[in-house]
C-alpha cells in the first residue's frame, strides 16, 4: 500500500523522524500482526495509530515502546536503530490502557518512579515529580493510592508518570477508553494542549475514528495488518484509499459501482453517473457518499446542474436529532442515509414520500472495492 | 444478595445449634488439653489441684530442650529456603513458556497429593542410597540427621508456597511489571520494587503454610531423621508411646500458643503495612 502513504507527510519538513519505521514485520507464530508497515512521524506531532481491534496498532506501538522486538525491518527513534534494545534503553515512555499505576505506591511515588530507576536522587526526583503533578493539577493528591482516586484522575497520574522523565517519544495506548464520554472529551482538549505545551511528539493509538480526527495531526489508518492511509483528518475523510477507509473514518454510504470510463460510472441498478476517476473501465469500485453532503428534495426540484449527479428514491425513515434530520432514503436497490441541517424552514420529508437526492459532483469518492472484510 | 435475611423459627434455632456444635467441636479438645495442662496429677485427664510443675519439667527436661531447638532450626531454615524456590517456581511456571511447562507444572502439585507416608518412604530410600553411595565414594562418614531433615521439609513445603504465590501472581496485573521497564526498570528492579510488594501477601502466606508444616509434621521427619535429630513432633509421639504424662499437655499447650502468636504477628504485619501504606 506503499501508494497510500501521504506524499505531504510532515517528516520531509523535520529533518529527523521522531520515529522512523521501514518494512517492519512483527509474526506471532503463524499470526502476522504487522506486515511490511512503513511509517515517519514528525517530531512535536500528534500522530494517531487508528484501526478496528486486532488490526496490529496496539503491536505497533509496543514496538516502538520496545516492548514487543520486530520479525524484520528497521525501527528508528530519532535515527537511532532501537529494533531490539530493551525498553528501559529507549527515550520513549508510555501511557498504558487502564494506566498500570503501581497499586502498593502513591501518586508521589509512582510519578517519580522512573527517575529513581534512572539512578536520580531521591529529594530531586520528588521535587521533579511534584512539578509535574501540578502541571496535570493533583496538587494535593501526593499521597494518595491510584485506588483513592477517579478515573481521570488516574489517567492524569498515568500521564505524569510518563512525562516526568522527558521523553522523546511519549506512547499512549487507548488513553481514554477507560473514562466516561463526558470527561473524554475534557481529556482531549487537555491531552491536545499539554502536548502544544511540551512540544514533543505523541503516537496513540485508538479505535475511535472521531477521537482520531478529533486530536491527530495525522493519522494512520491499519487493518489486518496493514498500513492502509497516512494522512491528515481531512484527508482521510474526503480522499479515503479504499472501501475499509471509506467506511472506517466517519459514516458514509458506499454504493457498488463499475468503472465505465475516466468520467463516468455504473451505479448497480446500471444508473449512469459522473465520476471522474483515475481506474481502467470495468474495476470494480464503491462510491462514497457522505450523509451530509447529499441533498434532499421533491423530483421535480433537481437543480439543472445536479441531474448527472442524482438519483430517485422513497424516503423510508426520518429520524430528528435536533441539530440536524437523518433520512434513510431507499434507492432502488438499497438505503442511502441523507443528512440535512434541520432549520425552523427546512422542509421535513415524511416516511413514504417520493423524492430526489442529489449531490456535489466534487463530494463523491470512487475507491477501490479492495481492503475491506468487516 | 447483599441484604442480611432474617431467619426465624425452627430453621434459625437449628443453624445456632449447629454453629454451636461445631465450634464446641473444634474448641473443646484445646480447652481440655489446657486445663489438663495445669492438673497436679501424673495421669491425664484427672485434676489432681493446680499447678505449673509441668511446665517447669517442660523447661527442664533436656530432651524436650534438645527437640525444639532441632524443630525452630528445621522449620526456620525449610521456610526460608522453600519460600525462596517455591517463588521462583511460581515466577518460571507462570510468567514464562517454556518447552515441558505443563510436565513441571504437575510434577510441582505432585508433594501436594502423594500420602505423607509414601512420601517419607521415598525419602528414606533416598537418603539411604544417597548418603551411601557419597560416603564410599568421598570417604565420608555422613549420616541422616538435621540436614536430611531440612531437606525433606524443603522438599514438601516448595510445592505449597509456590501453590499460593502463584494464586496471587494470576491475579497480578502484567502490565505492572512492562510499565516498570518502560520507565528504566532492569528487570531485577522491576521484580524487587514492583512484583515482589504486590504478590507479598502470597509470599508472607506461603511461609507461614511452610513453617506451619515444618513445626507440624511427624511421618516424614520420623523417616529421615537420625540421632540427635529428633523435633518436637516426633518427641510428643515418642513420649505418647512410653506413656502419657502431662508434660505432653503442657508441650501441647506451648505449641498451640507458638502457632497462635505466630498468625497474630503476620495479622499484625499485614496491618501494619497495609496502614503505614494508606
Amino acid at each position: 500500500m506503499g501508494e497510500g502513504l501521504s506524499d505531504q507527510s510532515l517528516a520531509d519538513y523535520a529533518g529527523v523522524s521522531a520515529v522512523a519505521i521501514e518494512g517492519v514485520t512483527k509474526r506471532f507464530g503463524d499470526v502476522v500482526a504487522v506486515d511490511n508497515i512503513n511509517l515517519d512521524i514528525a517530531d512535536g506531532e500528534f500522530f494517531a495509530l487508528l484501526g478496528p481491534s486486532g488490526c496490529g496498532k496496539t503491536t505497533t506501538l509496543r514496538m516502538i515502546a520496545g516492548l514487543e522486538f520486530p520479525t524484520s525491518g528497521s525501527l528508528r527513534i530519532f535515527g537511532d536503530e532501537v529494533g531490539t534494545l530493551p525498553p528501559d534503553k529507549r527515550p520513549v515512555n508510555t501511557v498504558f490502557q487502564n494506566y498500570a499505576l503501581f497499586p502498593h505506591m502513591n501518586v508521589l511515588d509512582n510519578v517519580s518512579f522512573g527517575l529513581r530507576m534512572k539512578g536520580v536522587e531521591k529529594k530531586s526526583a520528588a521535587t521533579q515529580a511534584r512539578e509535574m503533578i501540578e502541571l496535570v493539577r493533583l496538587d494535593g493528591m501526593e499521597k494518595r493510592k491510584p485506588s483513592q482516586l477517579s478515573g481521570g484522575q488516574q489517567q492524569r497520574v498515568a500521564l505524569a508518570r510518563a512525562l516526568v522523565n522527558k521523553p522523546k517519544v511519549l506512547l499512549l495506548d487507548e488513553p481514554l477508553g477507560a473514562l466516561d464520554l463526558k470527561l473524554r472529551q475534557d481529556m482531549q482538549h487537555e491531552l491536545k494542549s499539554l502536548q502544544r505545551e511540551l512540544g514533543v511528539s505523541f503516537v496513540f493509538v485508538t479505535h475511535d475514528q472521531e477521537e482520531a480526527l478529533t486530536m491527530s495531526d495525522r493519522i494512520a489508518v491499519m487493518h489486518d495488518g496493514k498500513l492502509l492511509q497516512v494522512g491528515t483528518a481531512e484527508e482521510l475523510y474526503d480522499q479515503p484509499v479504499n472501501r475499509f477507509v471509506a467506511d472506517f473514518v466517519g459514516q458514509t454510504n458506499l454504493i457498488d459501482a463499475t468503472v465505465i470510463d475516466d468520467e463516468m460510472i455504473a451505479l448497480a441498478n446500471g444508473t449512469k453517473i459522473k465520476a471522474p476517476n483515475p481506474y481502467p473501465g470495468g474495476t470494480k469500485v464503491a462510491m462514497s457518499l457522505r450523509p451530509e453532503s447529499i441533498s434532499i428534495g421533491a423530483p421535480e426540484d433537481v437543480p439543472e446542474e445536479f441531474r448527472p449527479t442524482s438519483l430517485h428514491g422513497v424516503v423510508q425513515e426520518m429520524n430528528y436529532l435536533g441539530h440536524s434530520h437523518v433520512y434513510t432514503v431507499g434507492v432502488d436497490w438499497m438505503p442511502l442515509e441523507v443528512r440535512t441541517n434541520a432549520t425552523p424552514t427546512s422542509i421535513k420529508y415524511e416516511p413514504g414520500t417520493e423524492v430526489a437526492i442529489w449531490w456535489d459532483r466534487r463530494s463523491d469518492w470512487v475507491v477501490p472495492d479492495e481492503g475491506y472484510s468487516s | 444478595m447483599s441484604t442480611t435475611r432474617q431467619l426465624r423459627g425452627g430453621t434459625r434455632w437449628a443453624l445456632s445449634l449447629n454453629a454451636f456444635l461445631v465450634y464446641l467441636f473444634f474448641y473443646a479438645p484445646i480447652a481440655l488439653l489446657v486445663f489438663y495442662s495445669f492438673s497436679d496429677d501424673p495421669l491425664v485427664g484427672r485434676w489432681g489441684g493446680f499447678t505449673l510443675g509441668w511446665y517447669r519439667d517442660f523447661g527442664e527436661n533436656q530432651e524436650v530442650q534438645n527437640a525444639l531447638s532441632v524443630s525452630v532450626k528445621v522449620a526456620i531454615i525449610s521456610t526460608l529456603v522453600s519460600v525462596v524456590l517455591g517463588t521462583m517456581a511460581a515466577l518460571a511456571l507462570e510468567r514464562y513458556r517454556f518447552r515441558g511447562n505443563r510436565f513441571f507444572d504437575a510434577l510441582l502439585y505432585l508433594p501436594v497429593i502423594v500420602p505423607d507416608v509414601t512420601m517419607a518412604v521415598m525419602m528414606l530410600l533416598f537418603f539411604t542410597e544417597g548418603l551411601s553411595l557419597v560416603n564410599t565414594v568421598f570417604g565420608t562418614n555422613l549420616a541422616k540427621g538435621l540436614a536430611t531433615v531440612s531437606l525433606s521439609h524443603i522438599a514438601f513445603s516448595i510445592s505449597f508456597v509456590s501453590i499460593v504465590v502463584r494464586a496471587r501472581l494470576n491475579g497480578m496485573n502484567e502490565k505492572l511489571e512492562e510499565a516498570a521497564q518502560d520507565l528504566y526498570a532492569s528487570r531485577w528492579q522491576a521484580f524487587r520494587h514492583v512484583t515482589l510488594p504486590q504478590i507479598m501477601p502470597g509470599v508472607v502466606g506461603g511461609g507461614l503454610l511452610a513453617l506451619t508444616l515444618s513445626l507440624d509434621d511427624v511421618v516424614i521427619t520420623q523417616f529421615v531423621s537420625g540421632p540427635g535429630a529428633t523435633t518436637l513432633p516426633v518427641y510428643v509421639f515418642g513420649l505418647i508411646r512410653r506413656g502419657v504424662s502431662p508434660l505432653i499437655n503442657a508441650v501441647s499447650v506451648v505449641m498451640l500458643a507458638a502457632s497462635i502468636l505466630l498468625v497474630v504477628l503476620s495479622l499484625v504485619a499485614q496491618r501494619a503495612r497495609g496502614e503505614s501504606a494508606a
